[in-house]
């Protein structure tokens, strides 16, 4: 283990770690915004709006995040889309866990108990607002923890866009292993910086969580 | 640039054979992370002492790191300590490691859920700690939680397109060969996209299949 080598790099690593937590955040962002859009999609009454919410979900979990990645980065000037690499990188995987994250918001609105539907109904409410005030502020809690998975899998999920040249995290490591040749150490110190990203948004996540069962 | 994808049936075979070879590698690092799986998990939860901590301290780093880092550790790790495997080696064994711990994970969960009178009866039936273990616990154990495992699969599935970095020759890789001849990223990321899409429509049917299996055989 060289400790001297670790000491002398890591500054370099934490400013990449920075471009990790944007990456994070940003990607998450817009995530949580197809998601919410695609599971109105999927819970729509237009059979159109379900049926592009079904395509959705379905081809961007059936094919890998990466290629997807590598149509928007080096296919999109085909098509008259010019994106630099983080930009690819945020608009790529955010759609891509927007994907996931469409069937964890939809899942939790399904999961609301059937009964509270009828009752709203019943008193009166229209079918917008049986959704906004009774049935969204129940599925919201019920969401907190499964989105807490997908947000801990995206973190850990940006390290893709090393493949397009984006200097962040695991992009570093892999410059450092190759001019270094020390792959241990360099996976250590990247490791360890993922390890407390990862873990300080899981303590938001469940403080979160605590906070919506209380109320 | 517009797009042209009669450029594509020249590369049909190429790309055929990175399928092939993406099948390949999905296949050997699925079967070596469920009986990884399997191993980490009876380890995790029997294992004496000293393999128990270091076990869970490896299970833990590889749950909270990417895959692509652990590509490279084990990629230029194993070529640094001397070990010159072939990538597609390299790849499984990566891929294979990460599914395994979360493979694990789940295993573990099922092993917890076995009735604990069953592993009592057979104890008292004279078996061994070991057969016990081997025999009652950990079957009941993996048939009941196959469909976590199954969605592991497919994860693994296209998380296989990440070893094409280190150099495997798979259906990214091949596509990216392509690339490289005819300058038409979009229709052969495409086309691979399409591809990964029908293997994995192939795989999940695969998957159902077993699970209603299960279901009956109980």
């Amino acid at each position: 283990m060289d400790i001297d080598l670790i000491l002398r790099v890591y500054p370099f690593f934490l400013k990449a770690a920075l471009v990790t937590i944007q990456l994070s955040v940003l990607t998450v962002a817009l995530g949580l915004l197809c998601g919410s859009l695609g599971a109105a999609a999927r819970l729509s009454r237009s059979w159109g709006l379900r049926l592009i919410g079904a395509t959705y979900v379905s081809v961007i979990r059936g094919t890998p995040a990466l290629i997807q990645l590598f149509i928007l980065y080096f296919g999109g000037p085909q098509i008259g889309i010019q994106l630099d690499a983080f930009e690819a990188g945020v608009i790529g995987l955010g759609v891509n866990i927007g994907a996931y994250m469409t069937e964890t918001i939809r899942g939790a609105i399904v999961a609301v108990d059937k009964g509270q539907t009828e009752a709203a109904r019943t008193l009166g409410l229209s079918r917008s607002e049986t959704m906004r005030k009774v049935i969204l502020p129940q599925a919201a809690r019920l969401m907190i923890r499964p989105l807490g998975v997908n947000i801990n899998a995206q973190i850990k999920g940006t390290a893709l866009v090393a493949a397009i040249s984006v200097v962040e995290l695991t992009y570093t490591a892999q410059r450092y292993i190759g001019s270094t040749y020390k792959p241990f150490e360099m996976f250590l110190l990247a490791g360890a910086i993922y390890m407390v990203i990862i873990h300080v948004t899981g303590l938001g996540v469940s403080w979160l969580d605590r906070r919506a069962r209380i109320t | 640039m517009g797009l042209d994808f009669t450029v594509l049936p020249a590369f049909f075979a190429l790309l055929l054979v990175g399928a092939g070879w993406t099948i390949a590698i999905t296949v050997a690092a699925a079967i070596l992370s469920f009986f990884g799986g399997i191993f980490l998990a009876v380890i995790a939860l029997y294992g004496p002492a000293v393999l128990r901590y270091p076990f869970r301290l490896f299970a833990w780093l590889f749950m909270g790191t990417p895959l692509l880092l652990q590509l490279f550790l084990i990629y230029f790790g194993l070529i640094q300590i001397g070990i010159d495997l072939p990538a597609f080696v390299a790849g499984v064994i990566g891929l294979g490691l990460h599914f395994a711990v979360y493979n694990s994970d789940i295993i573990q969960a099922g092993i917890l859920a076995v009735d604990r009178g069953q592993y009592e009866g057979a104890r008292t039936l004279g078996l061994s700690r070991v057969q016990t273990i081997a025999r009652i616990v950990v079957p009941q154990a993996v048939r009941s939680v196959i469909p976590p495992i199954g969605n592991n699969m497919i994860a693994l599935l296209k998380d296989s397109a990440l070893v094409s970095v280190i150099g495997v020759t798979e259906l990214t890789l091949t596509a990216q060969l392509a690339i490289s001849r005819t300058f038409r990223p979009f229709e052969f990321y495409l086309a691979a996209a399409a591809c990964y899409y029908l293997i994995n429509l192939v795989l999940e049917a695969g998957l159902r299949h077993i699970e209603r299996r299960i279901q009956m055989a109980r």
